[in-house]
C-alpha cells in the first residue's frame, strides 16, 4: 500500500480497502524504522492520527473531502505550521512554535491530508546538500537501496557500507527522503533556486516548481521574496498535479499571487502524441562539468521526442553564464533583509545579554545563525552599501532582465517545452561532497535549476534513470509562464515512456514486500 | 540524432569556457580593510567570527564581479517577475487580529502586553575597544 500512487490510495480509501488510520499507523512505523535516514526533524504523531480519525469518519459517513483526504503527507521545517514546532533546522527558532499555519499547508489539512511531520533541510533552506541544519545531514534513501547496493558489491574498492552513503541534494532533502522512503506520498518544498528539483533528482522523484505567482508563499519563511515558491515532491507526475490543484490559487495574504482565474481542478489529459509539441535544447547547458551519463540520458530524451514526431531544436539562452553570480548578488542581497527579522525580541532564540539593544541582537544572531547564514548575510550587505549598490544589485537585477528575456524570446520563437538536465551527475557520497564549501557547492549545483527561479517560470524533475552506480538522474523541463498544466502533461507522457524503477528498500519493507517487488509505477492500473 | 549532442560538445570550447566552479576566483584583493568589515558587523549585527569568514567574503565578492563583462546599457532593473501585472488591492476592512496573547507567546521576555528589550542608544563597540579578533 505505501508503494501505491496517490490516486490509487485515494480509491482504496473510498473503496474501504484501507482506514486512513491504518494507513497513518503504516507511515508512522516505517518513519521509525527510517529515523537513520534522519528525514524528519519532528514527527506528529498525535495530530496525524487525529487527523486520521477525522478523516476515517468522512469516509464513514461518504462525506470525502477529494483526492487528498486521508493522505499522509510531510511538510518542509520552513513553513509554519500551527502548533507544532518549526525550526527552519537553525538555532534561531528552536523550539518555536508558529501561532499559524503557511495558507499551502491550510490548504493541505483543509482537504483533509494527513501531517506526517517536518521535514529536515539545510539551514534556512540555503544550501544543495540538506547537510547544514542542526540536526544533522540527510541520507538518500538509494544508499541503502538493493540497485545501489549491489552494483557497490561489484566494485572491489568499496569500503565499509554505511560510512559511504549519499547526500540527497537540496535544500528540501528532507522532504525528498520522506517521499522516496515511502514514508509519505506527497512533501512540500521550498524552491529559490532549485531546491525542490535537485534533490527530486537525487532521490528518484517527481520535483515540481510551480510558476511564481501561482502558489502562495505566506507560512514560507522567506528566502528570496522574489524567487521563492513553495516545491511539491511525489513519486509520479499524476500525484504532483492532485496537489497543485489543491494549492494553486491567489491568497489575499500574499500579494505576490495572481489572480487570473486557474483551470480547477487539475485533471492532466493524457497526451497521445507529441507531434505538435516543440521542444528546446538550450546549448550553453551543455557546460564541460556534466557527467558524461547525464549528457547521454539528456540526448537520449531528445531523441525519443524527435522519434515520436516532436520538433527539437537547439536554443540559444546567451546569459546562461552569468545566471549563477547573478543569483548569488541578488539571493545573498534579499537574505541579508529577510534575516533581518531574527532579533530575539519577538521569538526565536533570545541570548543572555541585556547590556544593549544591538549587544543583544549581535549575540543572539551569532549564537543562532551557522557560518553559511551569517556568511550570505555578511556577502548581502557588502552589496546593498552604498557604494556597491549600483555596481552589484542594481547590476544584478539588470542582468536579471536579461536572462528573464532570454526565455522569453526562446518562448516566442515557438518553443513549447524546454529539456535540460536537472544536476551535473548522480547523488554523490556525503564524504565527497563536504570537500567543498556551501556556497561552492550551491554554485556548482544550482546551474541548471536557478535561471528559472529568475524568470519565474515552472519547472520540473522527473526521474529517466539509473546510473551506472544504481543512482537515479532526472532530467528537466521547463515551461511558459502560467502554462504549468501543459508542462506537467508533456512531462507525464515522458514519465510513461521512461518507465523509472522502483527503488528497493526490500530489508525495510516487511509488510509491503509483495505489493513493491513486480510494480513499475506507469503500469499500474487504476482500479474504479 | 545522437550526433547533435555530441557535435554540440566538440563546439564547446575547452579551457575558454571558465566553468562554473569558483575554482578561477582570485584570492582575496585585499579590499576587504578591517573599516569595512567593522561596518558590515555594524550593519549586519552578524559578526564575522574568523579570518576565513573574511576570505570568504572577498570569494564571494571576486564571485560577483564577473557581472561587469555583461553589456546592460539601456537595460532597467527588473524587480519582480509579475512586474507587468497590477498588484490586487483588498477592501480596506479588519478580518482578523486580536491575537496579542499568541504572539507575546514566542517572546523569551515580555512584561503584560509588552515585549521587553535592553536599552537602545548605546553603540556597540568600537573595534580597537573590544577583542579584535583580526589582532590576535
Amino acid at each position: 500500500m505505501l508503494g501505491r500512487t496517490l490516486r490509487e490510495v485515494s480509491a482504496a480509501l473510498k473503496q474501504g480497502q484501507i482506514t486512513p488510520t491504518e494507513l497513518c499507523q503504516k507511515c508512522l512505523s516505517l518513519i521509525k524504522k527510517t529515523k537513520f535516514l534522519n528525514a524528519y526533524i519532528t514527527v506528529s504523531e498525535e495530530v496525524a492520527l487525529k487527523q486520521a480519525e477525522e478523516s476515517e469518519k468522512r469516509y464513514k459517513n461518504g462525506q470525502s473531502l477529494g483526492d487528498l483526504d486521508g493522505i499522509p503527507i510531510a511538510v518542509k521545517d520552513n513553513f509554519s505550521t500551527s502548533g507544532i514546532e518549526t525550526t527552519c533546522a537553525s538555532n534561531m527558532l528552536k523550539g518555536y512554535i508558529p501561532p499559524y499555519n503557511a495558507t499551502v499547508v491550510q490548504k493541505l489539512l483543509d482537504q483533509g491530508a494527513l501531517l506526517m511531520g517536518k521535514t529536515n533541510l539545510d539551514e534556512f533552506a540555503m544550501g544543495s546538500g540538506s547537510t547544514d541544519g542542526v540536526f544533522g545531514p540527510v541520507k538518500n534513501p538509494w544508499s541503502y537501496s538493493k540497485q545501489y547496493r549491489e552494483k557497490r558489491k561489484q566494485n572491489p574498492h568499496s569500503k565499509n557500507e554505511d560510512s559511504d552513503w549519499l547526500i540527497t541534494g537540496g535544500s528540501s532533502g528532507g522532504s525528498a527522503a520522506a517521499v522516496s522512503a515511502f514514508t509519505c506520498y506527497a512533501a512540500l518544498g521550498s524552491d529559490t533556486g532549485g531546491s525542490t528539483r535537485n534533490p527530486a533528482a537525487h532521490c528518484g522523484l517527481v520535483g515540481f516548481k510551480p510558476s511564481y505567482g501561482l502558489v502562495s508563499r505566506h507560512g514560507l519563511i522567506p528566502l528570496v521574496n522574489s524567487m521563492d515558491v513553495p516545491g511539491i515532491l511525489t513519486r509520479c507526475v499524476d500525484d504532483a498535479a492532485i496537489v497543485l490543484g489543491a494549492l494553486a490559487g491567489p491568497d489575499p495574504r500574499d500579494s505576490t499571487t495572481v489572480h487570473d482565474p486557474i483551470n480547477k481542478p487539475f485533471m492532466l489529459p493524457s497526451l497521445a502524441d507529441v507531434s505538435k509539441l516543440c521542444i528546446g535544447i538550450p546549448k550553453e547547458y551543455l557546460v564541460p562539468e556534466l557527467s558524461s551519463e547525464v549528457q547521454s540520458l539528456w540526448s537520449k530524451a531528445a531523441d525519443l521526442f524527435e522519434s515520436e514526431g516532436a520538433k527539437v531544436i537547439e536554443v540559444s539562452l546567451p546569459h546562461t553564464s552569468y545566471s549563477i553570480v547573478c543569483y548569488h548578488v541578488l539571493c545573498t542581497s534579499e537574505v541579508a533583509s529577510n534575516m533581518a527579522r531574527f532579533d530575539g525580541l519577538q521569538y526565536g532564540h533570545r541570548c543572555d545579554i541585556d547590556v544593549s539593544t544591538e549587544a543583544m541582537y549581535a549575540a543572539t544572531r551569532r549564537e543562532g545563525f551557522n557560518d553559511v547564514v551569517r556568511g550570505r548575510i555578511l556577502s548581502g550587505n557588502y552589496f546593498l552599501l552604498k557604494e556597491n549598490y549600483e555596481n552589484y544589485f542594481v547590476k544584478a537585477q539588470k542582468v536579471r532582465r536579461l536572462i528573464a528575456n532570454d526565455f522569453v524570446n526562446v518562448f516566442n520563437s515557438g518553443v513549447d517545452v524546454l529539456l535540460t538536465p536537472t544536476t551535473l551527475s548522480e547523488a554523490v557520497p556525503y564524504l565527497e561532497f563536504i570537500k567543498e564549501d556551501n556556497r561552492t557547492r550551491s554554485s556548482q549545483d544550482d546551474i541548471f535549476t536557478q535561471a528559472v527561479n529568475m524568470a519565474g517560470l515552472p519547472a520540473v524533475s522527473i526521474p529517466v534513470a539509473l546510473s551506472n552506480q544504481g543512482l537515479p538522474i532526472g532530467l528537466q523541463f521547463i515551461g511558459r509562464a502560467f502554462c504549468d498544466q501543459q508542462l506537467l502533461t508533456v512531462a507525464k507522457w515522458f514519465e510513461k515512456q521512461v518507465e523509472f524503477p522502483v527503488i528497493q528498500l526490500q530489508e525495510l519493507m516487511d509488510d509491503c514486500s509483495a505489493v513493491l517487488e513486480n510494480e513499475k509505477l506507469a503500469s499500474v492500473s487504476l482500479k474504479q | 540524432m545522437w550526433s547533435r549532442l555530441v557535435w554540440l560538445g566538440l563546439r564547446a570550447p575547452l579551457g575558454v569556457r571558465q566553468g562554473f566552479t569558483s575554482k578561477a576566483d582570485p584570492q582575496g584583493s585585499g579590499r576587504i580593510t578591517a573599516e569595512v568589515i567593522e561596518h558590515l558587523e555594524r550593519l549586519a549585527l552578524v559578526d564575522f567570527g574568523s579570518r576565513e569568514a573574511v576570505a570568504r567574503l572577498e570569494k564571494a565578492i571576486a564571485f560577483a564581479d564577473r557581472l561587469r563583462a555583461v553589456d546592460t546599457d539601456g537595460v532597467e532593473p527588473m524587480e519582480s517577475v509579475l512586474e507587468d501585472r497590477r498588484l490586487y488591492l483588498r477592501s480596506d476592512n479588519v478580518v482578523e487580529g486580536n491575537c496579542a496573547d499568541e504572539l507575546l507567546q514566542n517572546s523569551h521576555r515580555v512584561v503584560e502586553e509588552y515585549f521587553v528589550a535592553p536599552p537602545g542608544n548605546i553603540s556597540l563597540p568600537k573595534l580597537d575597544e573590544k577583542e579584535p579578533f583580526l589582532h590576535s
